[in-house]
């Protein structure tokens, strides 16, 4: 499904990944720890198209497709979506309009007519259930006023909505309390097909008890040093990060 | 010759041809007025209060000004119909009640409701007129309103008696059409007693290809414990000059809320200036603008806290693109003696474009203790962090912009307390952003 090849990309000139590689197949579910200052949310970014980061070599196949050449709305209509680890706050733009308006898009480019009101609504009642999303924040401004737990639920709610094939949940367990981390992690579990897959980006092990991954990879400095099975994550927990750069000779 | 000069021949020759088509009441001050605006002359860049927007060479156009009063009608469509409002027109200065509203006319002047062309009321009712009429605009302090007190003929009057409340908006169409470019000095005057409710939505439009230059002056009393809601939707076409005044007054306990937006224009330049005259008083002053191309917009305002416990909140905001300037200047001025004011002003505002201009200036002057004000400006870009993460759901970065813009001036559009009116002009504020806006119907200036 999504096949990363030697990827570079920097900030401001500042490199921050140095030749990344990793695939992921369909029905995988991949978590990407490491250290801070690592790289996994700039990974998260550049696969999201965020424009603050330029790539400066390698490739992103996704499905067939250059990911790389398409623009953010492109990639997420092809199936990518990035939960934000700081969804953005965006006063005068309802959820109910947003969501429409992203639903919709993602139709026209499947061919689609737009999906009917009250199609619509009960598509939104249906996903909110999953999340557990309050009917009151459902008709509030884009996370407006939302607490951290109820914007990291506001993330997977969305996600829910538009049914990604490649899920990114960057650092999704930060500012949350174990019962939102529940809630989080069984909304992504039921979102879990044969034919998705979803890349959990965390820095603690913690939310690997609810998202059971099949593979783990550690990045540190802007390199995927090693890959395992699930058992690494709880090693990562037991011994922290030191044994990794021990290991590479640091 | 100078600019002036050219008007000041007019004035001359055909002084007594003003005179004949109006009345006492707009007579009386016309010498006065013309005197003081032969005195000041247009205002130019030099003056403070006119430092973003140049407008003497925007009357060295040759624009007719139908002194003689030929009969105008305008069968114009607005753009915003089916609110359900009492409908009348005024084509460049001249008010005229359609057959649909005719009816309705005779119906609000049964209650008592003085309704209609300011010259007919000012030659029917003197003493009304009389009454008001200039008290809140006065004389000598702005060329501008002192040309319109000088070539006043006509325009529009509403007069609503103590304790009568006037349920449907009056929706007020104002027009400026032509064969020749034109210049149209309208004069509005709007009275209401004790406890006296009304709103009023005044759309300002221009019809045909020509340069047309509107000088308004509105005059608003806002008695005791009167309620008064003023919408003003300018939609007009790129060589069009606006220039519009509104005075207000408000006397104890009345609630006054005025809302002015620029959805697409020419060149505006938008006075508002209130008078709180009683204590207890609230005032919402909102308004906002779009601009693109070279469109110019200038929103100058000046709130007078001259009573205790009053309370005012004032909220405008620009978008622009392209090459368009914006301008906005306001004042809050809280007299000695005017304790427990309450007064918040916010400028918001932002530049699509790299040529954009904006220029604003929030100012306080405060001379009571015990007050609480707040003024904030601030100009910026569109949010790029919330525009990534709208396309990041799949949402076109044109799409994207539109929605953020149109959050960005939702809070403004809040300000208008009849839904009807709110949905539309919401429709044409999408409609505007997304480039799809007729503009003015029957206009191709602009397409």
């Amino acid at each position: 499904m999504l096949e990363i090849k030697n990827l570079h990309a920097n900030i401001n000139g500042k490199e921050i990944l140095r030749g990344i590689n990793l695939t992921v197949k369909a029905g995988e579910v991949h978590a990407i720890m490491g250290p801070n200052g690592s790289g996994k949310s700039t990974l998260s970014s550049v696969l999201a198209g965020d424009p603050t980061f330029t790539v400066t070599e390698g490739e992103v196949i996704f499905n067939g497709k250059n990911l790389l050449e398409l623009s953010p709305e492109d990639r997420s209509r092809e199936g990518i979506f990035l939960s934000f680890q700081y969804p953005v706050e965006i006063p005068g733009v309802s959820m109910v309009n947003f969501m429409r308006t992203a639903v919709n898009e993602h139709r026209k480019y499947k061919g689609l007519d737009p999906m009917s009101a009250s199609d619509f609504l009960k598509l939104m009642r249906e996903k909110k259930e999953l999340v557990e999303l309050d009917n009151k924040l459902a008709n509030r401004s884009v996370n407006e006023g939302f607490s951290g737990g109820e914007k990291k639920r506001n993330e997977i709610f969305q996600m829910a909505m538009l049914e990604p094939k490649l899920s990114i949940l960057d650092e999704t367990d930060s500012g949350l309390d174990i019962d939102a981390l529940r809630i989080v992690a069984t909304g992504v579990n039921k979102l879990k097909k044969a034919d998705n897959a979803s890349i959990v980006i965390t820095h603690y092990q913690r939310l690997l008890d609810y998202i059971v991954p099949d593979i783990v990879h550690v990045l540190y400095k802007g390199q995927i040093v090693k890959t395992a099975g699930k058992e690494l994550a709880l090693e990562l927990e037991e011994k922290g990060y030191d044994w990794i750069k021990k290991e590479l000779g640091e | 010759m100078s600019v002036e000069q050219s008007y000041i021949d007019i004035y001359k020759q055909y002084g007594e041809v003003l005179k004949k088509n109006s009345a006492a009441p707009m007579n009386e001050l016309r010498e006065k007025a013309f005197e003081s605006f032969e005195r000041l002359g247009f205002p130019t860049r030099r003056l403070e209060a006119y430092q973003y927007t140049d407008l003497k060479d925007l009357f060295g156009v040759n624009y007719g000004m139908n002194l003689n009063r030929v009969a105008l009608k305008e069968d114009f469509r607005c753009d915003v119909p089916g609110i359900n409002a009492h409908l009348f027109y005024i084509v460049n200065d001249t008010f005229y009640c359609p057959a649909e509203s005719e009816k309705a006319l005779l119906e609000l002047r049964a209650k008592g409701v003085s309704i209609g062309s300011i010259r007919e009321y000012a030659q029917s009712n003197p003493s009304l007129v009389s009454k008001y009429y200039g008290k809140a605009a006065g004389c000598g302090s702005d060329a501008l309103t002192d040309f319109n007190t000088a070539f006043a003929q006509d325009g529009f009057f509403l007069h609503i008696p103590e304790n009568v409340v006037i349920e449907k908006p009056i929706q007020l169409i104002c027009v400026m059409s032509g064969s020749v470019p034109m210049l149209g000095t309208q004069r509005n005057l709007i009275v209401l007693e004790r406890a006296a409710q009304a709103k009023l939505l005044l759309c300002a439009h221009t019809k045909g290809e020509l340069e047309q230059l509107s000088n308004r002056v509105t005059e608003v009393f806002v008695g005791e414990n009167a309620v008064y809601d003023h919408y003003k939707l300018e939609n007009t076409h790129a060589k069009s000059v606006s220039i519009a005044k509104l005075y207000a007054k408000q006397y104890t306990g009345s609630e006054l809320l005025v809302n002015d937006i620029t959805l697409h224009n020419g060149l505006t330049r938008n006075n508002i200036q209130i008078d709180i005259d009683g204590e207890h008083c609230q005032t919402t002053l909102s308004g906002m603008a779009i601009g693109d191309a070279k469109q110019h917009i200038d929103n100058a305002t000046q709130i007078n806290h001259n009573f205790p416990n009053c309370k005012s909140r004032e909220l405008y905001k620009y978008v622009l693109n392209d090459e368009a300037v914006g301008a906005f200047s306001g004042k809050v001025k809280v007299a000695k003696g005017a304790i427990k004011t309450e007064a918040y002003q916010t400028d918001r505002n932002v530049c699509m474009s790299p040529k954009a201009r904006m220029y604003t200036k929030p100012h306080l002057e405060i001379y009571a203790d015990d007050v609480k004000c707040s003024h904030g400006a601030s100009t910026g870009r569109i949010d790029e962090t919330a525009l990534f993460y709208l396309r990041s759901r799949g949402i076109s970065e044109s799409e994207a912009r539109m929605l953020l813009m149109f959050a960005f001036v939702s809070d403004v559009l809040e300000n208008i307390r009849i839904e009807a009116v709110r949905d539309k002009i919401r429709m044409l504020v999408e409609q505007r952003f997304r480039g799809e806006l007729s503009r003015c119907s029957n206009c191709g200036v602009c397409k």
